[in-house]
C-alpha cells in the first residue's frame, strides 16, 4: 500500500490557529505521508510548520458553507485547529489525516524515513544498554554477573538479551524459574544500592496457580538474592497488587510467593492503579483541564474525582516504601505486580531516582529510562497508541509512563537543585513517547525491536536529545549534585498538579 | 503576671501533627509574661506569643500525660504532652487568661521596647505618609480636592480626618451624602489613575428609611463621574452577593426601598451584558412582588454592577471548615480535594480576585470611575479597592509601596482590624479572615507573575504574622480616631520601619522593575490557577515543604554578581589610575599589591560551588538543613516488623540536604 492511495487532496488554502499567544498561520496546507505542513506564502518570513501526523490523537470536523473546519487534537494535548478554504478539500483532507494518523506498520512509520543533518545512524543505540550498567554493579560487588541466557529472546521475551543475576545462578535454573514466572518475567537486577549494599530486583508475579505450585530454582534465585547482600539479609517482596488481588490471581493461573517456601523474605502489598483505569482517570483529568468555564467548586470536584494526584502519591509512596527498605533496614527488596511491566518498573526506576545520584544527572537519567523501561520491556506501543483524546482506544492503553514522569516532575519541583535536567526533558520524553521521529520508543520489547531493526535502521533520541544545542535547553540551571537520597514528602499538601507545558496549550484561543 | 502560677514545666513532650506514630520531642515549657517558650532537648525553642493564642484545649487524661493542644491565629497547631495534670491545668488556666486581654493597655505592644527613642520612633511612623501617597496619585488637581468635611471625625467617625473628594462637590452635599450612607462612610477617593484620569472611589452602602431618595447622594455621585472628563459613566460595584440582598430585601420591605430602586435600575439597564439575563428575570420577579422601582433617570449614566464576594461570616466559617480538612494527617485525595471544595475558600479567593479584575478593566479600557461598596465599606470594599489599585499601579507592589497600600485602604479607611482579628476577648462573630484573603489574594497574583512584585512570599507572611500579634501599634484599634485616642504613636512603635531595616529577608530575586509589561497586571482566573497556599496554612509544618529553596540560591548569586560587577569597575578604575599615572616603579607596584587583598570575595566567588552550599539566610521558611528531630525514618523500623500491615500511611522525614 503506498501513502498516496490514502492522500485525497494534498494541497489547500489554509489557517491555523495554534493557542492563544501564537499568532495565526496563514499559507498552503500540503499533505505528506508523514507529516501536514503549512507553508506560509513567499512574501511572509514565518518558517515552515510541519506536524507529525502520528501526533494527532483525535481530529473533529466541521463544514460551513464554502470552508470547513478541522479541529486536531494531539497526543501531547496540544489543541490545534485549521481553517481550510473549500468543503470538499476539507473533508479530503481530514480523511486522510485520519487514516494517516492511525497507520499500524511501524516498519512503514515516520523513524525509518527520518534522516537529520548532523546525526549518523546507529550512533547513541549502545548508548545505555545492561552491559554498561552491570560495569558499574560489578564495580561495587561481585556477587552479580551478566548473564546471556535470554540472547535469543527465547527464555522472556520482553527482556533484553542480557539481564544481570545472581553469579551462583547457572542459566538452566534461570530457564527453569522463568517458566515459573509469568510471560518469563525471572528476577533480575534492577538496581544495587552500594552504600548499603542492598539490591533491587524485579519480575513478573509467579505462577503458582491454585495448587500452589512451587518452584525449587525460583527459590534459590531469590534465596541467592540474599546471600548476594550479606548473609542472613533480610528481603520484601513489594506487590503492587492488593492481597485480595493477589489471591485470585491464584484463579488463572498466577499468584504470589508463598511465606514458606521464600524464607527470610516477606510480602507487603501496595496496590497500585494500573490498565484501564488509570487510563480513564488521565482522560478525566485532561477533560477537566480543558474546561475552563467552570467554578472552582465544579473543578476541584473533578480535580479530586480523576484521582490523578491519588495515583501520584501512591507511586511515590511505594517507590519510597522500597527505597527506605534499601536504605535504611539494609533489606533486598523484589518489586512485582502481575506482568512485571507497568507499575513494577514505575516502582523500581522512581526508587533508583530517590537513592541514587547518578540516575538525577541528564546522562543517568536517560539511561534509567532506557534501561528500566525500554529495555525492560514496558509495551509502548501498546501503552501509549493513543492519548487522552481518541475515542479509538484499545484495553492496552495506560499512561504509566506518564504517571512516572508526572512523580519525578514532583521529585524536582521538591529538590529543585537535585535534579540536572529540567521539566523540558520530562515534556520532551511524554511527547516522544507517544509520537516521535526517533526510534526509541518503537515497539514493545528488545526482541520486536530486533525484528523491526529499529536500531539499525531509525535515529535514537537520545543522539537527538544529546545535541549540544537541545541538551541546553534541557538543564536545569540550578543543579548541584547532591551525594544523599531525596525523600519526597508525600503529603497532598505537597503535591501539585504539574501543569507543565500541556496545559496551557488546552486554553481556548479567543472567538473561532 | 497574675495569672501565672507556674513558669516553668520539665518533661514535656511536643507531638507532631502530621507524624504517624506518637513520636515526640522532649522539652522544658517556659510560661513569661508575653509568651510560652517550649526548649527541646537539641536547644531548638519554639516561641509563641500569647495573642497568636486562637484556642487551648486541654484534652482527656492519658497515661503518658495531660495534653494540651493549643491552635494559633498564624496558623501554627501545637500538641504539647503535661506529664503532671495540675502543671497542665495551671498552664492552661494562665493561657486562657494572657491569651485573651480586656484592654487595649494590656496588649504586647504597649510593652514592647526595642530600645528606640522618642523620635527614632516617632521618625518610625512618620514613614508612611498618606499626603505624600495622594500627592504620588496626582491629588489634589483640578477636578479632586482634600476636603476638610471629616477633620473632627465629625461627619464619620470610622474615615480618616483627611479626604479627598470631587472640587465640585460643596460641604452640604457630603453632609446629605454622608446621612444617607451607612455609618456615615460617603462616597471618598481612594485610588486615582493620573493617566486614564479615572478614579476609585469608596462608601458603604446607602442608608434607607429616610427617604427614598437622597438628591445630595445623587449630586455627589454625578460630581465624581463628572470628575473624569474622560468618561461620562461611571460604575458603581455593589461586592455583596446578590441572593444575600434579595433576601435582606424580603426582610426590610420599607425600608430597603432605595437599594431596590437602584437595584431594579440595574435589570432596566439597555446595556447589560447578556449575561446578567437571568439576574434581570429574578428583578422582574422583585418587582412583581411589589417592591417597586423608581425613575432611572435619577442616575442615569450610572452602571451598576454585582459581584458577588460573600459576608465575613461565611468567609470565617469557610476558613475553619478549610483548617479541619488540612490538619488531618494521612488525608487521601477525595478528602483533601473534596474538603478544599466544600470549604469554599478558594472560591471566595476567586470571587475577590475576579472584582478587583473587573475594577481593573473599568479604568484600563474604559476610563470609568469606579465606586465601590458593600455594606459598611470597611471589609470586602478595602479588599476590592486595594486590590485593584494593586493590578493598576506597579508602585503597589513594591515593598514601600505595598506598606503605603495597607495603610491607605485599609488602615486608614477603618479596617475593623481589633475585631476582625480578635485582639481583645470580643465578641467572636466580629472575628473574620478578611485581610488575610487579600493576603492570599496577593499571593496568587505574585505566583502568577513573579517578576512583578519586590517583595516575596515571606513579606506576606511575616504581615500575617503582625496583624495578630499586638507587638506593634499599626493594627491596634478599629479606625483611625480610636487609635489616636489610643496615642499610639507616643505609646507603641510602627511595624513599618523594622520590616524597612530587614528588607533583604523580603526582596524577589525575580523581581524586575522596569518591565513595561506589567504596568497592569491581568492575572488569568481559570479555576486551576487557584491553588492552596500550603507556605501559609502549613508554614510550620516543616515535613510539607520543598526541601530546597530556588528563592535562596537566586538570591545568593544575584549577590555574587554584584559583588563581581563591582569588582570589575573597582580594577577597571584601578587600571586607568595606573594608565593616567605612568610614574615610577614601586608607586604602580603598590597599585597593584593593592588590587589584591582588596578583592577578597572576587576570591571566594570563584569557588562558586562552595558558595552555593552555604546557607544564605532563613528569609524564606523553606527547609534546607535538617533536623536529627525530623528523621523520622525510626517509624519504618515498625512498618517493616509488621507481618502484613493494612493501611499504613507514609510520610517522609527531612533528607539531609547539602545547601
Amino acid at each position: 500500500m503506498e501513502f498516496s492511495d490514502l492522500i485525497r487532496t494534498g494541497r489547500a488554502q489554509a489557517k491555523l490557529l495554534r493557542g492563544p499567544e501564537a499568532p495565526p498561520l496563514r499559507g498552503t496546507l500540503c499533505l505528506t505521508g508523514h507529516h501536514l505542513l503549512l507553508s506560509p506564502g513567499p512574501q511572509a518570513t514565518s518558517e515552515l510548520w510541519l506536524l507529525l501526523l502520528r501526533s494527532v490523537d483525535s481530529i473533529e470536523k466541521r463544514v460551513a458553507s464554502d470552508s470547513g473546519t478541522i479541529t486536531l487534537r494531539c497526543k501531547d494535548l496540544r489543541v490545534l485547529q485549521l481553517e481550510i478554504e473549500g468543503v470538499e478539500a476539507s473533508l479530503d483532507i481530514a480523511r486522510s489525516i485520519e487514516a494517516l494518523s492511525s497507520l499500524e506498520s511501524v516498519i512503514t512509520s515516520f523513524p525509518f524515513f527520518y534522516r537529520p543533518k548532523g546525526l549518523r545512524l546507529g550512533d547513541a543505540w549502545h548508548f545505555h544498554p545492561p552491559e554498561r550498567y552491570y560495569k558499574r554493579v560489578a564495580r561495587e560487588t561481585n556477587a552479580w554477573r551478566l548473564s546471556e541466557v535470554n540472547e535469543d529472546f527465547s527464555v522472556c521475551p520482553s527482556y533484553p538479551r542480557a539481564v544481570i543475576v545472581p553469579r551462583s545462578v547457572d542459566d538452566g535454573a534461570l530457564a527453569r524459574s522463568a517458566r515459573f514466572r509469568q510471560g518469563g518475567r525471572f528476577p533480575v537486577l534492577s538496581y544495587h544500592h552500594a552504600p548499603s549494599g542492598t539490591v533491587l530486583v524485579r519480575s513478573s508475579q509467579p505462577l503458582t496457580g491454585p495448587q500452589k505450585r512451587r518452584c525449587a530454582e525460583d527459590e534459590e534465585l531469590l534465596r541467592a538474592v540474599l546471600l548476594g547482600a550479606r548473609p542472613g539479609a533480610r528481603g520484601f517482596i513489594v506487590d503492587t497488587r492488593s492481597s485480595q488481588a493477589a489471591k485470585q490471581a491464584r484463579m488463572t493461573g498466577g499468584g504470589t510467593e508463598a511465606k514458606a517456601a521464600y524464607p527470610g523474605w516477606k510480602r507487603l502489598h501496595r496496590p497500585l492503579e494500573r490498565g484501564q483505569p488509570l487510563q480513564e482517570s488521565f482522560v478525566r483529568l485532561v477533560e477537566a483541564c480543558g474546561d475552563l468555564q467552570q467554578s472552582t467548586d465544579s473543578w476541584l470536584r473533578r480535580l479530586e474525582g480523576c484521582c490523578w494526584l491519588a495515583h501520584v502519591k501512591e507511586a511515590l509512596s511505594t517507590a519510597c516504601l522500597a527505597a527506605q527498605g534499601m536504605e535504611r533496614e539494609g533489606a533486598c527488596i523484589l518489586v512485582h505486580g502481575a506482568e512485571g511491566t507497568d507499575s513494577t518498573l514505575l516502582v523500581t526506576s522512581l526508587a533508583q531516582l530517590i537513592l541514587d545520584p547518578l540516575s538525577r544527572t541528564m546522562a543517568g537519567f536517560q539511561e534509567l529510562v532506557e534501561r528500566e523501561w525500554i529495555q525492560a520491556g514496558h509495551p509502548f506501543q501498546l501503552r501509549c497508541a493513543h492519548s487522552a483524546f481518541s475515542h479509538a482506544r484499545s484495553k492496552h492503553e495506560a499512561p504509566t509512563f506518564l504517571l512516572f514522569l508526572d512523580c519525578v516532575w514532583q521529585l524536582g519541583r521538591q529538590f529543585p537543585l537535585s535534579l540536572e535536567f529540567g521539566e523540558g526533558l520530562l515534556l520532551a520524553l511524554f511527547e516522544h513517547a507517544y509520537a516521535s521521529p526517533f526510534g526509541t520508543f518503537l515497539c514493545n520489547s528488545e526482541k520486536e525491536r530486533c525484528l523491526c531493526e529499529v536500531r539499525t535502521r531509525t535515529h535514537s533520541l537520545w543522539s537527538g536529545l544529546n545535541q549540544p544545542k537541545e541538551r541546553r535547553k534541557l538543564r536545569n540551571p540550578l543543579y548541584a549534585p547532591n551525594p544523599l537520597a531525596i525523600w519526597p514528602s508525600v503529603e497532598l499538601q505537597s503535591l501539585r498538579l504539574w501543569q507543565g507545558d500541556p496545559l496551557p496549550q488546552l486554553l481556548p484561543w479567543g472567538a473561532s | 503576671m497574675e495569672h501565672i502560677r507556674t513558669t516553668k514545666v520539665e518533661q514535656v513532650k511536643l507531638l507532631d501533627r502530621f507524624s504517624t506514630s506518637n513520636k515526640s520531642l522532649t522539652g522544658t515549657l517556659y510560661l513569661t509574661a508575653t509568651h510560652l517558650l517550649f526548649i527541646d532537648s537539641h536547644q531548638k525553642e519554639t516561641w509563641i506569643l500569647h495573642h497568636h493564642i486562637a484556642l487551648v484545649e486541654k484534652l482527656a487524661l492519658t497515661t503518658s500525660g495531660c495534653p494540651l493542644v493549643i491552635q494559633c491565629k498564624n496558623f501554627r497547631i501545637v500538641h504539647f504532652i503535661v506529664p503532671r495534670e495540675r502543671d497542665c491545668h495551671d498552664i492552661y488556666n494562665s493561657l486562657l487568661q494572657l491569651s485573651k486581654q480586656a484592654k487595649y493597655e494590656d496588649l504586647y505592644a504597649f510593652s514592647y521596647n526595642p530600645k528606640q527613642n522618642d523620635s527614632e520612633r516617632l521618625r518610625g511612623w512618620q514613614l508612611i505618609d498618606l499626603a505624600e501617597e495622594y500627592k504620588r496619585m496626582g491629588v489634589p488637581n483640578s477636578n479632586w480636592q482634600l476636603s476638610d468635611a471629616n477633620r473632627e471625625y465629625k461627619i464619620c467617625e470610622t474615615y480618616p480626618r483627611e479626604l479627598y473628594v470631587p472640587r465640585i462637590a460643596s460641604k452640604p452635599i457630603i453632609v446629605g451624602s454622608s446621612k444617607f450612607r451607612s455609618k456615615g462612610r460617603f462616597p471618598v477617593l481612594s485610588y486615582y489613575h493620573e493617566h486614564k484620569e479615572a478614579a476609585i472611589c469608596r462608601c458603604s452602602q446607602p442608608l434607607s428609611g429616610f427617604s427614598a431618595r437622597c438628591l445630595e447622594d445623587e449630586h455627589l455621585l454625578q460630581a465624581i463621574s463628572k470628575a473624569n472628563p474622560v468618561n461620562r459613566y461611571m460604575y458603581v460595584m455593589d461586592t455583596r452577593p446578590k441572593h444575600r440582598m434579595q433576601s435582606w430585601w424580603a426582610t426590610q420591605k420599607d425600608i430597603g426601598r432605595i437599594i431596590v430602586r437602584i437595584s431594579s435600575k440595574i435589570w432596566n439597564d439597555e446595556k447589560i451584558r447578556e449575561s446578567d439575563e437571568k439576574k434581570r428575570l429574578n428583578a422582574m420577579a422583585n418587582r412583581a412582588a411589589g417592591k417597586g422601582y423608581e425613575n432611572e433617570d435619577n442616575y442615569s449614566n450610572i452602571r451598576f454592577q454585582f459581584v458577588g464576594i460573600e459576608n465575613i461570616h461565611v468567609m470565617r466559617s469557610s476558613l475553619q471548615k478549610l483548617l479541619e480538612v488540612n490538619g488531618t494527617k494521612g488525608l487521601s485525595v477525595s478528602d483533601f480535594y473534596s474538603g478544599l471544595e466544600s470549604s469554599g475558600w478558594l472560591r471566595h479567593i476567586k470571587a475577590v480576585m475576579d472584582a478587583a479584575i473587573f475594577l481593573a478593566k473599568a479604568i484600563t479600557v474604559e476610563s470609568a470611575s469606579v465606586l465601590v461598596h458593600c455594606s459598611d465599606g470597611w471589609d470586602r470594599t478595602s479588599q476590592v479597592c486595594s486590590l485593584g489599585s494593586l493590578l493598576l499601579d506597579s508602585y503597589y507592589r513594591t515593598i514601600k509601596g505595598f506598606m503605603v497600600l495597607i495603610e491607605k485602604d485599609w488602615i486608614s479607611f477603618g479596617h475593623k482590624f481589633s475585631e476582625r482579628c480578635g485582639h481583645l476577648d470580643g465578641d467572636p462573630k466580629e472575628v473574620s479572615p478578611v485581610f488575610t484573603q487579600f493576603l492570599e489574594c496577593v499571593w496568587h497574583l505574585t505566583e502568577q507573575f513573579p517578576q512583578a512584585f519586590e517583595f516575596n512570599e515571606a513579606f506576606l507572611l511575616q504581615i500575617h504574622e503582625h496583624i495578630h500579634s499586638c507587638q506593634f501599634g499599626n493594627f491596634l484599634g478599629n479606625c483611625q480616631k480610636e487609635r489616636e485616642e489610643l496615642k499610639l504613636k507616643e505609646k507603641t512603635y510602627s511595624l513599618w520601619p523594622f520590616l524597612l531595616d530587614d528588607q533583604k529577608k523580603y526582596l524577589n530575586p525575580l523581581y524586575t522593575s522596569k518591565s513595561p509589561k506589567f504596568t497592569v497586571l491581568e492575572p488569568n482566573t481559570v479555576s486551576f490557577n487557584f491553588k492552596f497556599w500550603r507556605n501559609m496554612y502549613h508554614q510550620f509544618d516543616r515535613t510539607l515543604h520543598p526541601r530546597q529553596s530556588v528563592f535562596n540560591i537566586i538570591t545568593n548569586m544575584n549577590e555574587q554578581n554584584k559583588q563581581l560587577e563591582k569588582d570589575i569597575k573597582d580594577l577597571e578604575s584601578k587600571i586607568k589610575q595606573c594608565k593616567n599615572k605612568p610614574t615610577d616603579g614601586i608607586l604602580t607596584k603598590e597599585l597593584i599589591h593593592s588590587v589584591h587583598p582588596e578583592s577578597p570575595t572576587l576570591k571566594t566567588s570563584l569557588c562558586f560551588k562552595e558558595q552555593t552550599l552555604l546557607p544564605v539566610n532563613h528569609a524564606l521558611r523553606t527547609i534546607e538543613g535538617s533536623n536529627p528531630a525530623d528523621n523520622r525514618y525510626s517509624e519504618y523500623a515498625e512498618e517493616f516488623s509488621k507481618s502484613e500491615p493494612g493501611v499504613v500511611s507514609l510520610e517522609y522525614g527531612v533528607a539531609r540536604m547539602t545547601c
